[in-house]
């Protein structure tokens, strides 16, 4: 503006609309794609209406019991009728047992995949880590009821000595007290298998943050006399931080609907249990597996309703990590 | 010791005109005299050879760098100065598959003999990379202190060390009043400053500097000479350079580097104002002029 007294400003000319016409080609593509986008969104969508059009009786009758009871009974009288008054259908311990199972399986099996990760991208020479990131591969392809198996005939063995051995020294910890001296069979197993069985997932999607960490802070880390634990403090660390809790989400979701290698370990008792030693636990997933096969019709929608909660539950709980990824921040990157 | 200090003695011009010529820029600087070097004091490079795999990328450099100057290392791309700088201070080795031969010896010690302690090489010589690194983890303030948590020194007073090196680095005016911000919040010749301050705050004895200007604009880069200036008689600098006015204008000293399409080789050393008005061989003249490269 050359003069002050200039208080109207020039009329700004109307803002184009810019558009651009696709070719066809770019148009064919773009509805392939499209609807591959698409798709995860309506089977997501379609599998939860499913869910709420069977469930929706349950969660009637039973109300908010359904969360905070941990009764199962469908009771059908002699004629073959379902007696809906007398029936009760709550699933407390079995929501519990599932956040147990997770929490056991992320402190396990979290510590050991960031380890491997920070082992593969710093310290491994190459021929090892070639070798190792198949094995691991591997593993994530291996079917859950072998883990299952595994933990059933060789695990349980060794890892009812451990219970033993946390009992006697963190015994005072109330989740380590035993009511009984009953060990096997117990979550803390059940985690465990859990643990090994995330540890896949975890760590290469650990292994692949870690990989990106950019060279040039790498070098002024140790171009400042820092070490490689220094270095991985300063720069690995901070950089790769978010993507790691990116893929302890994924390991969770794993970790709470994994169904079969659980019913295998754990011995699934309708009662709550926080004592992690003591032989009595379950999950949503593992305890719809059980009552599937031999449920009535009514009993079946009581189990919808159940795999509607497990499924809100892991929306809630990546959602919850999706909010502290963005709370802590890409300031590391 | 190819470095001639017999010549220019004080030859101190006091121009007072722009000048024109890189020999006339050259011209400016007083030459420091390294008369006072005890011997076994300071940095110097024996036969350096380097490979890339099987390739061999630099051939017998042997060159000393005197305590409080400023040593330039010219050349066209490919030529190793940035490889010979790197092998200074050990950094050389991140790259897989490198490897060396001869000896640097700081203060008297061989820095690649069996048994020493990397880290503490490179807290007496630091460096400062083509593109600012800050952490951007970091605010300002701890990225210059970075050195210390990563190499675990103890400080009796941080304040008054932050506010010197940042300082040194001539970038305490812009900065002391947002300290606690993050480092990316700084343009990019503030960031390479920071990284200056940075390398500082260990207290070396030497400091590389690989094209520390060549990512940044014009007035920043005179802001980072200026700082070379200043530091120049605390800090033994070393700078790979590919503006040779910069050359000119900060270092004492010039090394020239060319390589024939096999390893790269020192062909000259001189002072910097030698080495851009008479320089001995046909291939600096050539280079310096602008005949190629």
């Amino acid at each position: 503006m050359s003069s002050a007294q200039v208080t109207e400003r020039p009329a700004l000319p109307a803002k184009r609309e810019i558009t651009t016409r696709p070719r066809f080609s770019d148009r064919v593509f773009r509805a392939v794609v499209t609807t591959g986008g698409l798709s995860s969104l309506v089977i997501l969508g379609l599998i939860l209406l499913f869910l709420l059009i069977n469930g929706y009786d349950t969660f009637h009758q039973q109300g908010l019991h359904f969360l905070t009871s941990s009764n199962w009974q469908a009771v059908v009288s002699d004629s073959g009728k379902v007696d809906t008054a007398n029936s009760h259908f709550g699933i407390a311990a079995m929501l519990i047992g599932t956040l147990i199972l997770a929490v056991i399986a992320i402190a396990v099996g979290v510590p050991i995949s960031v380890g491997a990760a920070i082992f593969l991208t710093f310290y491994a020479p190459p021929s090892i880590k070639k070798i190792m990131v198949t094995a691991i591969d591997l593993m994530a392809a291996f079917p859950s009821v072998l883990f299952g198996l595994w933990g059933f005939f060789v695990l349980e063995s060794s890892a009812e000595y451990w219970a033993k051995l946390l009992n006697k020294f963190l015994g005072w910890i109330p989740f380590f007290k035993l009511p009984e001296p009953y060990v096997s069979r117990s979550p803390f197993i059940a985690g465990l298998v859990l643990a090994i069985m995330i540890i896949p997932i975890v760590t290469s999607i650990s292994r692949e943050i870690f990989a990106q960490t950019p060279l040039d802070r790498i070098q002024a880390a140790y171009a400042l006399g820092g070490t490689r634990f220094a270095m991985l403090r300063a720069v690995a660390f901070p950089f790769a931080r978010s993507g790691i809790v990116g893929g302890v989400m994924l390991g969770l979701g794993r970790a709470m609907g994994e169904t079969v290698a659980v019913y295998t370990v754990l011995n699934i008792v309708y009662q709550v249990n926080w004592q992690i030693l003591f032989s009595a636990g379950g999950n949503v997933a593992s305890m719809i597996l059980l009552k599937f096969g031999e449920a009535s019709p009514y009993e079946i929608k009581a189990l919808m309703a159940a795999g509607l909660v497990l499924f809100i539950l892991t929306l809630i709980v990546n959602s919850l990590a999706n909010l502290i990824v963005s709370r802590t921040g890409k300031s590391g990157r | 010791m190819s470095i001639n200090s017999e010549n220019n003695e004080g030859e101190k011009m006091e121009t007072t005109t722009t000048p024109g010529s890189l020999s006339a820029i050259a011209a400016m600087h007083v030459d420091k005299k390294p008369g006072s070097q005890a011997l076994g004091v300071g940095l110097e490079a024996r036969g350096i050879h380097a490979w890339f795999g099987q390739k061999h990328v630099l051939s017998d450099v042997s060159l000393d760098f005197w305590s409080g100057t400023v040593t330039a290392l010219i050349g066209p791309s490919g030529c190793g100065k940035s490889t010979f700088l790197r092998t200074l201070n050990r950094m050389h080795e991140f790259i897989p598959g490198a490897a060396m031969a001869g000896e640097v010896l700081l203060n008297g010690e061989d820095i690649y003999a069996p048994g020493v302690d990397v880290t503490k090489i490179r807290l007496k010589v630091g460096m400062v990379f083509q593109k600012p690194n800050p952490f951007p983890s970091m605010t300002i303030a701890e990225n210059v202190l970075a050195g210390l948590k990563l190499a675990q020194l103890k400080v009796e007073n941080k304040d008054d060390l932050l506010e010197e090196c940042l300082e040194r680095a001539g970038l305490w005016g812009e900065v002391k009043d947002r300290l606690n911000t993050h480092g990316g919040s700084l343009s990019g010749g503030q960031q390479q400053r920071l990284c200056i301050a940075r390398a500082l705050a260990v207290r070396p004895q030497v400091l590389l500097m690989d094209e520390p200007c060549s990512a940044l604009d014009p007035g920043s880069t005179l802001r980072i000479e200026e700082t070379i200036s200043h530091l120049s008689s605390s800090v033994t600098i070393i700078i790979v350079t590919h503006n040779m006015q910069q050359a000119a204008r900060v270092s004492d000293y010039t090394a020239f580097f060319l390589s024939d399409g096999g390893p790269g080789q020192m062909v000259e050393v001189g002072s910097t104002n030698d080495i851009f008005s008479r320089p001995k061989d046909k291939r600096t003249e050539n280079y310096v002029t602008g005949r190629f490269g």
